[in-house]
């Protein structure tokens, strides 16, 4: 196997498996030593400058870089990293001073963002700074998109949201609220030099089955009805709820109806409990406020008495797989279950629409009805109109729209200065060693036991009473040191400098993990691997190939369960091995140099 | 500041017959200077032990004083150690032998505390076949006092900042041979591969099995002037073959060509294979094993590998006679067993 490029950053980057895994590489270690720390404020400014909305995301955010922490493969639970991010954000000191200086001269340039939320907000955010003049549409009548009309008030106080949001708002976005666009044409007509569209996924599945006229007035689409409980259109619901499906969206309705007078809110959904989509921490929230989530279980019609919804009738299946391990929900054949109820949420599943985007503006649709959008650039088929978050590929997250936001902030701001959209800027990227002696590095090497600390949530009885009262309380100081101890500093990279190394086998030897071995290197990846001293058998996970050494042997390391301990370098006695720190940042729009 | 090792170790570890992985064979976090060979040596017992599924409270560790003899502080923690006056080690382990025959013991010595201080006492376990292991971390030199020449020290080697040896060396092999050692081996800290199968096998063989491993000292005798820094010793490096130690119950699978191969069964049942580079040793000869590593060293090369092996070796216990049981666990009706078999004793040697 040909020894490693660790030349190309994206080497090292991949060690860092939470910031790798985070759409918006969030340095995820580098904040959480911070909040070690109680360096609360920078570690925040780090956030921000990723993510933009940690306060937000501490509380929110689907967190794809938890199931990649290194912790989860060596016990049981990964590092809390999203609960972490929120202990920064609420205890942040005044951030006015660290925000970019908006230039009082604009360069002349134009944008209007179609949508006010994440991914808009992002663009924004990137392009205010660098001179832009910035319209923002949105037909709700604040900022924030779904981040305010989807996610439930107990989940994410409005401050906290009002506070992210309106900090970008405040660098002289023009915003056009109470404004639903209905016209692409129209905007394109106002002679924009781009345009971003950020418009979501804002429509919800519907259920076609027998009744569903019938019972109109108490079947209620979930992404709307949350909406209208965000926007206090609807302040109570029937006493007996059902809550059609399995997301995340599913799990915000059921917790929100109980507090809008659900006594008796089930969640019915058709898949096996294991496969729902919903967060397993999310599963755990509604069950924890007493919702039960009836698996197995197909809606098949909405019984309607005398004009009114009383109960919807089910049928039991089980899944059954086949041997391409496609999924199909077969019949157990046993009687129908009919649950009563007062109301139905339906959550389902949600889409997107573009009814307002005129088909003769040359802007192309692909499949699904979908525009046809780069996956890089995020620019469509028409040069000047760029797409990002849920209205680009469809429903995800914040934290990818955020990411997409970033690279369409990039994309405008070298289209409208003339450059190819597709000179895409490179990472950032330093290097540093981490020694200050011998046995001393500048990070907190040791490897603590703990296991993961339970976030502390409020009395049942008084967040079920209360809409607005935000369920987890947050991290305390010292809890959150003692969570931010379990991090493992992955981004203290092991780094080998073939030269140096005698071959005395003290790493190999020290190594907690046995991550390391010193063995001819004569075969293809496949095979080296089983011929490690603990065989690396995870391959969503490289290892580290030296050239060749003095006796021939090369230096192998599986990255696999490296604790990033620095014992290695430690016990080298020539500093072949040294603990270097990486810090990767994705560039962002204007400093692309 | 860390020098603490984590407590995870490898989700995946295998488990050796009594269900221990080798972090149960490890012991405290080494405290020598980094990249010193002894660490390497731990590791290979630790490995050994590991693979040859021993109880560890079933070993006794002893030593005497020295770089040498504070490593086994840091392998097999949970098994018995004897940290013993300086050279004193054979007799400390001839009397825990003597007291209980069913502990492996392990001794763990330098070529100080074995070919200076210890020397008288080293001798005479050797030629009294005590039934342990006996390793000697050869590195040359005085580690633990800043690096001193040691009575292993090659003429002309000279360790860092120091004068070229003028006298010469005591090979600490060719001693166990001459004194009738049973099992004489000989390795390199650097490799694992041939060190690992060595120790299974001297841990196996019963008897006085010496095993002189090479041991670069990297703070004091590891710069090029040295005969016993890692690069030299790689470059003056030649085996007597490959050893595999196949256990009883496993079955022999590799192919060995006729002629090429030696293989020795060991008294419990476990075979040694031999795989020879030099057809010119003969396993079974104390002549050929001395004149081999005397070749080798006119060649400036250093001979290592298993040197010599007696199947027959008979132990201490085995020449004296003693009792089966060991003597610990002999109670107060076997050890006084009353005025009648006193009588017939005494009636015997009238």
């Amino acid at each position: 196997m040909k020894a490693t490029n660790t030349r190309d950053p994206e080497y090292f980057h991949k060690v860092v498996d939470c910031q790798y895994a985070c759409p918006a590489h969030t340095p995820v270690p580098e904040y959480i030593r911070l909040i070690a720390a109680q360096r609360y404020t920078d570690a925040y400014m780090i956030n921000w400058e990723s993510n933009v909305f940690p306060g937000v995301l501490g509380r929110t955010c689907d967190r794809p870089c938890e199931p990649a922490c290194r912790r989860g493969r060596i016990e049981e639970e990964p590092v809390a990293i999203c609960r972490l991010k929120r202990v920064a954000a609420d205890n942040k000191g005044d951030i006015s001073d660290r925000m970019p200086i908006i230039p009082k001269k604009k360069n002349g340039k134009r944008i209007a963002l179609i949508g006010g939320g994440p991914a808009s907000l992002t663009v924004a955010r990137d392009l205010m700074p660098l001179g832009y003049s910035v319209d923002l549409y949105d037909d709700q009548r604040a900022g924030g998109g779904f981040m305010r009309s989807q996610i439930p008030a107990f989940r994410l106080p409005e401050e906290v949201l009002n506070d992210e949001v309106d900090r970008i708002l405040d660098m002289g976005v023009l915003t056009h609220f109470n404004h639903y666009v209905d016209s692409l044409k129209a905007v394109l007509d106002k002679n924009y030099d781009a345009v971003f569209v950020g418009s979501g996924a804002p429509r919800g599945r519907d259920l076609d089955l027998p009744g569903r006229q019938a019972a109109d007035a108490n079947v209620h689409i979930g992404i709307d009805w949350l909406s209208s409980v965000a926007f206090e259109h609807v302040e109570n619901i029937g006493k007996k709820v059902i809550v059609l499906g399995g997301g995340n969206t599913a799990m915000d309705c059921c917790r929100t109806a109980r507090r809008l007078g659900g006594d008796e809110v089930k969640v019915i959904v058709r898949s096996p409990f294991e496969e729902m989509k919903a967060s397993p921490w999310e599963k755990e929230d509604a069950a924890h406020e007493g919702i039960p989530i009836l698996d197995n279980h197909v809606p098949q019609e909405f019984i309607v008495e005398d004009g009114r919804l009383v109960a919807m009738r089910f049928d039991r299946v089980k899944a059954v797989y086949d041997s391409n391990g496609k999924r199909s929900l077969v019949s157990t054949g046993e009687d129908p279950v009919i649950v009563p109820c007062d109301d139905v949420l339906v959550a389902i599943g949600q889409e997107n629409s573009f009814p307002w985007i005129e088909r003769d503006v040359g802007l192309e649709f692909g499949k699904w009805d979908m525009p046809v959008v780069d996956e890089i650039t995020f620019q469509s088929t028409n040069p000047s109109v760029f797409f990002g978050g849920d209205a680009a590929f469809g429903p995800q997250n914040v934290i990818t729209a955020v990411a997409h936001g970033h690279q369409a902030a990039i994309s405008i701001d070298l289209h409208c200065q003339g450059e190819l959209v597709t000179k895409r800027p490179p990472p950032g990227v330093t290097l540093v060693s981490q020694k200050m002696g011998i046995h001393e590095w500048s990070y907190d090497s040791q490897v603590e036991n703990d296991q993961r600390y339970q976030v502390p949530q409020a009395e049942l009885e008084f967040t079920l009473s209360n809409r607005k009262l935000e369920v987890e309380l947050g991290y305390d100081a010292m809890t959150a040191f003692q969570e931010a101890q379990r991090c493992l500093n992955c981004d203290a990279q092991t780094v080998f400098t073939e030269k140096l190394c005698i071959e005395c086998d003290a790493c190999v030897d020290i190594c907690p993990t046995d991550c390391l071995s010193i063995i001819v290197n004569n075969s293809e990846e496949a095979e080296l691997r089983q011929t490690l001293k603990m065989p690396a058998n995870n391959t969503e996970q490289d290892i580290y190939v030296s050239e060749n050494l003095r006796t021939g042997r090369a230096m192998i390391k599986d990255e696999n369960v490296c604790l990033h301990c620095g014992l290695c370098a430690e016990r080298c006695p020539t500093a072949a091995w040294d603990m270097q720190k990486l810090y990767y940042s994705v560039t962002k729009a204007g400093q692309c140099g | 500041m860390t020098y603490i090792r984590p407590a995870f170790r490898h989700p995946e570890l295998p488990r050796n017959e009594l269900g221990f992985t080798r972090k149960d064979y490890e012991g405290a976090i080494s405290t020598l200077c980094a990249g010193c060979g002894h660490d390497s040596i731990s590791a290979a017992i630790v490995q050994a032990c590991f693979e040859l599924s021993i109880a560890p409270h079933k070993v006794a560790k002893l030593s005497g004083i020295g770089c040498s003899s504070k490593t086994p502080t840091y392998f097999l923690g949970n098994s018995h150690g004897f940290n013993s006056v300086h050279g004193r080690m054979p007799s400390v382990a001839t009397g825990a032998n003597l007291a209980n025959r069913d502990l492996i013991y392990v001794g763990v010595s330098g070529d100080g505390d074995t070919a200076s201080i210890g020397m008288g006492q080293f001798t005479h376990a050797v030629r009294r076949n005590l039934n342990m292991m006996y390793v000697v971390e050869n590195n040359g030199c005085y580690g633990l006092t800043k690096g001193q020449d040691s009575a292993t020290a090659d003429i002309g080697s000279a360790s860092k900042k120091g004068e070229p040896n003028h006298f010469e060396p005591i090979d600490l092999a060719s001693v166990a041979l001459q004194l009738g050692a049973t099992f004489v081996a000989r390795s390199f800290s650097g490799d694992r591969q041939q060190l690992v199968p060595l120790i299974k096998a001297a841990i196996s063989h019963r008897g006085f099995a010496f095993i002189d491993v090479i041991s670069p000292c990297v703070t004091f005798n590891n710069n090029p002037k040295s005969t016993k820094g890692y690069e030299h010793v790689r470059d003056h490096l030649a085996a007597t073959g490959t050893v595999d130690y196949v256990p009883f119950k496993q079955e022999i699978s590799t192919e060995y060509e006729q002629g090429q191969s030696k293989e020795v069964t060991l008294h419990d049942g476990s075979v040694v294979h031999l795989h020879k580079a030099d057809p010119e040793l003969d396993l079974n000869s104390r002549r050929s094993a001395l004149r081999l590593i005397k070749d080798y060293k006119a060649k400036d090369q250093i001979l290592t590998g298993l040197l010599f092996m007696d199947e027959k070796s008979q132990d201490l216990h085995e020449i004296l006679g003693t009792s089966k049981t060991p003597l610990r666990d002999l109670g107060e009706a076997e050890l006084c067993p009353g005025q009648k078999v006193l009588d017939k004793l005494n009636e015997s040697l009238r």
